[in-house]
């Protein structure tokens, strides 16, 4: 059940009745679909090669332990089983991959394959090669390794105690820490009328979990020393900036290629470990070798988001309701290795205030490892986990001092008036209605009758709840954020590529240096390329996927960071207007006239107001490419460009931790009205609506697919989804029967509306929004917390994942986690 | 370590007869996969959970990974290969691709398979019965919004 507000009453963009001319802006049909409808995409596990060997990779049983031995002889006398790798092999033949912290993080060493120690069940300690996928798993049952289990920590408090040290190199499970200092917080305490703390608030483990897992078809080329990786890394860009130097081989010897890729959601970033082991196979072995991870693997040992506690949670506020910003003790667990961390201990400033025009913060950061899975961005990435922390500031704080959580807010949001708003870490709000996307939510689910809806509900025994989530894509990053976490980093600004061609048949081809995975990139780049040539999407024929070998990549590469409308479309359209330049100079040159007078209509180059006078795409591809003799020899025109992206950014001020970490903000509203049965907590969600603005929408139905699809997992994070361990560090939702993602009977009946507030800092005014699904869990927690307590009293939702059993308890000891909180009034 | 033994079985696919020696303790999904090379059906857990290698065997949907290919000696079997004919896609196709019922397009297949059998059974099936139908197809992209919406577009 879908609607969706399509004319808001009052328009910012799109007056009503107004249609919009060209392709951009309309749901043109998917280029995907036609061959992943008939089955024929062929996504990483399809590709084969002649004699490839099956990798399967012996796992650690133990959450912490030294390896005393590693045999493998058995493991190779079974016949089919072309050859092992083991740590001791990966110590000599490759260096460690590099950290991106300073010390202590940046001591620790993270190998391709466990070296001396494990730190983590499903930790990778050896590699087996065989015929088929069986024999290589039966194999590896044969390979004996010997460990000495050590003692393990798997919580992020206990281990900032270093009474157990993962990493002896560091000294300290402490990757790194930082305090994050704006405003004048310790003033705006003064100012206070109420001061509201929290004790303690946590945002659990989970992860996006794409339904296809990871894994790569890797092969060797002996005489130039070059790999081909066919896989699903989607930001193999900064793949090849971890392997090549850990390989020891220049960056050009790494190819990366995917065409269709199963979802990512970030979870699929930090895939250099496994790659690396499979390069080191498919050189020694001499033969292409093929790994996907088994489901039990993705969910043990590939990547879980970020996992965070957030401590003596303090808020100033004003008798009106006016907040004046916040103080908190952070502490992210990124589990047994940092990889891309610790970037998560700065991702979250881009957001700082959350949607609110709090002026004074204090965070003290400390991001520590602990014997479990490792993390990795995971769609919301860090800003995520900060922006519950905003919201259930906001439903707290309301609750405490009796104030509407809806009144609240708006007094609280950032206004439209003050866009471009600028916050007191200095990111740059580019544009937004904050408090129109929540009028619109709530006459989505009919906020009006409330009252109404509750009494009705109590009178079937339920305890009726509504709530609201507010959050913010940041989208677009700049990478000098990465300087404020360690200023020896060499990292800034970003970019991205595309190259477009006009081929000798007049087909217009275009490469790109994004990696989708489902975002539907060859479709939005043909409606940009489309629209400035003159011709239509159809006529467009864009690469599908990825290749490093296409001279269409940048440093920064890659489709992560809710970014491909802003810096991948921005590198189109840039490529795009050089071609248009060129087959105007070229088409002047066959007439004779000034480019000025030729005009790109119809799939033609025609001088204007003479429609006679036309040359056809191919004929000018057929002119330059094949038939160019008596072309004069000043004519500087290739029809064959590339452009390269770069968003205005400067390097943020170190000292001050200060500047503008991303250049757009979507906003995503949500409401939430569901039910507990209060014998059993037991929840159903009765009502939902997501509204969202991104700025102006390239492909409306391609939009509302990203809100539909983030908003269903954050659902499923809300009320399911955990990854949560024994005492001995055992993963107890290794696969999708524990680990309960939502099923098409989980979702609720989904409303969506939108507005568009177009950007003012991008190419075509739109911004990245696939990532603002987190409104989801605010929002549940919100509702939750509504329908549990009214006025100072009930229990405090103080974790992100409720499932039925946590809620049950919430109802039953109220007490226990109502004494979290406490109001100071003057 | 045992022999393993194999296993010589005859199947026919989207119509076509195939013959070959496979291990006994082949997953049918990997037969198809590997052995046949119809690379259409996929594999997204090892507990049968998400419907991703979902085929119609002899008619019935199963979900390919949780039998072996020497249980299928003898069988019909379709695939998401054969739904098209001439590389004409069937309504049902087409409605997935006009309601932006796919994404990313893994968990597709199977999801056109649940819904193919459905909709034999059932040409027009209430939106409870179409959830209920693709209950054991998971999809992380859609949020099943649209799925349900092309299923639904697809029978009428
Ligand atoms: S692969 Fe068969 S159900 Fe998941
Ligand atoms: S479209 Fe990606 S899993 Fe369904």
């Amino acid at each position: 059940m879908t609607e969706t507000t399509v004319t808001p009453e009052r328009p910012l963009v799109v007056e009503e009745g107004d249609v919009k001319p060209g392709f951009i802006g309309q749901s043109v049909p998917r280029k995907e679909d036609k061959r992943l409808v008939q089955g024929e995409g062929v996504f990483f596990d399809d590709v084969k090669r002649h004699e490839m060997g099956y990798v399967h990779f012996v796992r650690s049983p133990y959450a912490h332990a030294r390896i005393k031995s590693v045999d493998v002889s058995k493991a190779l006398e079974l016949d089919g089983v072309y050859g092992t790798l083991t740590g001791d092999e990966v110590a000599i033949l490759t260096d460690p991959f590099f950290e991106l912290s300073t010390p202590p993080g940046a001591n620790i060493k993270d190998y391709a394959l466990a070296v001396g120690r494990v730190r983590h069940v499903g930790d990778p300690v050896a590699a087996v090669v065989a015929r088929t996928r069986e024999l290589a798993r039966d194999a590896a049952e044969l390979v004996e390794v010997e460990y000495e289990p050590l003692p393990h920590v798997l919580d992020g408090e206990e281990s900032l105690k270093d009474e157990v040290v993962l990493h002896e190199d560091a000294g300290s499970n402490t990757v790194w820490s930082g305090v994050f200092d704006w405003g004048d917080f310790d003033a705006a305490l003064v100012d206070a009328d109420h001061v509201v703390r929290i004790e303690r608030l946590h945002f659990d483990r989970f992860s996006s979990t794409p339904l296809e897992c990871s894994g790569c078809l890797v092969e060797y080329n002996r005489g130039t020393g070059q790999w081909t990786i066919h896989g699903n890394h989607q930001m193999p860009g900064v793949g090849a900036i971890w392997m090549a130097p850990a390989l020891r081989v220049g960056i050009d010897k790494l190819r990366f290629v995917s065409q269709d890729i199963g979802g990512g959601f970030g979870n699929k970033i930090t895939l250099h470990p496994q790659y690396t082991a499979c390069c080191l196979l498919a050189r020694k072995l001499n033969r292409p070798v093929q790994w996907t991870e088994w489901r039990t693997d993705q969910h043990t040992a590939n990547t879980h988001g970020n996992e965070r506690t957030f401590l003596d949670v303090t808020v100033p506020v004003k008798a009106d309701g006016t907040m004046l910003g916040f103080s908190v003790r952070a502490i992210d667990d990124c589990g047994a290795f940092p990889r891309y961390e610790p970037l998560g201990c700065i991702i979250w400033a881009q957001v700082t205030p959350g949607c609110y025009r709090w002026r004074n913060v204090r965070v003290d950061f400390t991001q520590v490892c602990t014997n479990k899975s490792p993390v990795a961005p995971n769609r919301g990435y860090s800003r995520m986990q900060h922006l519950w922390l905003t919201e259930r500031i906001v439903d707290i704080v309301a609750g405490e001092l009796g104030l509407d959580p809806i009144e609240v807010r708006k007094k609280n949001y950032v206004k439209h008036e003050e866009f471009p708003y600028e916050t007191p870490n200095g990111c740059i709000y580019d544009s937004g209605d904050y408090a129109r996307c929540l009028d619109i939510a709530l006459d989505l689910v009919g906020y009006d009758s409330l009252e109404e809806k509750r009494r009705e509900a109590e009178s079937r025994g339920k305890l009726f709840g509504i709530g609201i989530g507010s959050t913010l894509d940041s989208g677009t990053n700049n990478f000098g954020q990465s300087m404020i976490l360690n200023p020896e980093l060499q990292f800034s600004g970003n970019n991205e590529v595309a190259t477009v061609k006009l081929d000798i048949f007049g087909e217009i081809v275009v490469t790109l240096g994004t990696v989708p995975q489902g975002q539907g990139h060859e479709t939005t780049a043909s409606q940009v390329v489309a629209e400035i040539l003159g011709c239509t999407p159809d006529e467009v024929n864009v690469r599908a996927g990825h290749d490093t070998y296409w001279n269409s990549t940048a440093g920064f590469s890659g489709t992560y960071a809710s970014q491909f409308a802003v810096t991948g479309l921005g590198a189109v359209k840039g490529a795009t207007e050089k071609l248009a330049g060129e087959m105007r100079q070229l088409a002047a040159a066959v007439f004779g006239c000034s480019p000025d007078d030729i005009e790109l209509v119809e799939s033609q180059a025609r001088i204007k107001g003479n429609p006679e006078a036309a040359l056809p795409f191919m004929a000018l591809g057929a002119i330059l490419n094949a038939n160019n003799a008596g072309l004069p020899t000043d004519l500087d025109v290739t029809l064959n460009v590339r452009h390269v992206y770069r968003p205005p950014f400067e390097k943020p001020d170190l000292e001050r931790k200060y500047g503008n970490l991303t250049l757009t903000y979507a906003t995503q509203i949500h409401a939430c009205a569901l039910e507990i049965d209060a014998e059993t907590g037991v929840y159903e969600i009765v009502d939902y609506a997501a509204v969202d603005d991104c700025g102006n929408r390239i492909h409306p139905q391609i939009v509302e697919g990203q809100v539909h699809g983030a908003t269903a997992q954050a659902l499923g994070a809300a009320t399911h989804e955990i990854f949560t361990y024994d005492e001995e560090g055992n993963l107890l939702t290794p696969n999708f029967y524990d680990y309960h993602v939502p099923h098409a009977l989980d979702m609720p009946p989904m409303k969506t509306g939108f507005i568009e507030s177009t950007s003012p800092f991008t190419p075509l005014g739109a911004k990245g929004m696939g990532e603002g699904g987190g409104a989801g869990i605010h929002a549940v927690c919100a509702a939750l917390q509504n329908a549990l307590g009214r006025r100072g009293e009930g229990p405090i939702v103080w974790r992100s994942c409720n499932p039925y059993e946590s809620v049950w308890d919430l109802l039953q000891k109220p007490e226990e986690t109502r004494k979290l909180v406490s109001v100071e009034s003057r | 370590m045992e022999a393993v033994s194999r296993k010589t079985i005859t199947v026919g696919v989207n119509g076509e007869q195939y013959e070959r020696e496979v291990d006994a303790r082949r997953l049918l999904i990997h037969f198809i996969r590997d052995d046949l090379d119809l690379t259409g059906s996929h594999i997204g857990c090892d507990t049968g959970n998400c419907g991703a290698c979902s085929v119609l065997l002899d008619g019935t949907l199963v979900k390919s990974c949780m039998m072996l290919a020497v249980q299928a000696d003898g069988a019909k079997i379709e695939t998401v290969e054969g739904l098209a004919s001439e590389g004409e896609l069937n309504g049902l196709q087409q409605a997935f691709s006009d309601h932006h019922a796919l994404q990313c397009g893994y968990c597709t297949p199977g999801m056109l398979m649940s819904a193919t059998a459905l909709l034999r059974e059932n040409s027009s099936p209430s939106e409870e019965e179409i959830r209920k139908a693709i209950q054991g197809n998971i999809c992380r992209c859609t949020g099943y919004v649209n799925i349900v919406e092309a299923i639904k577009a697809a029978a009428q």
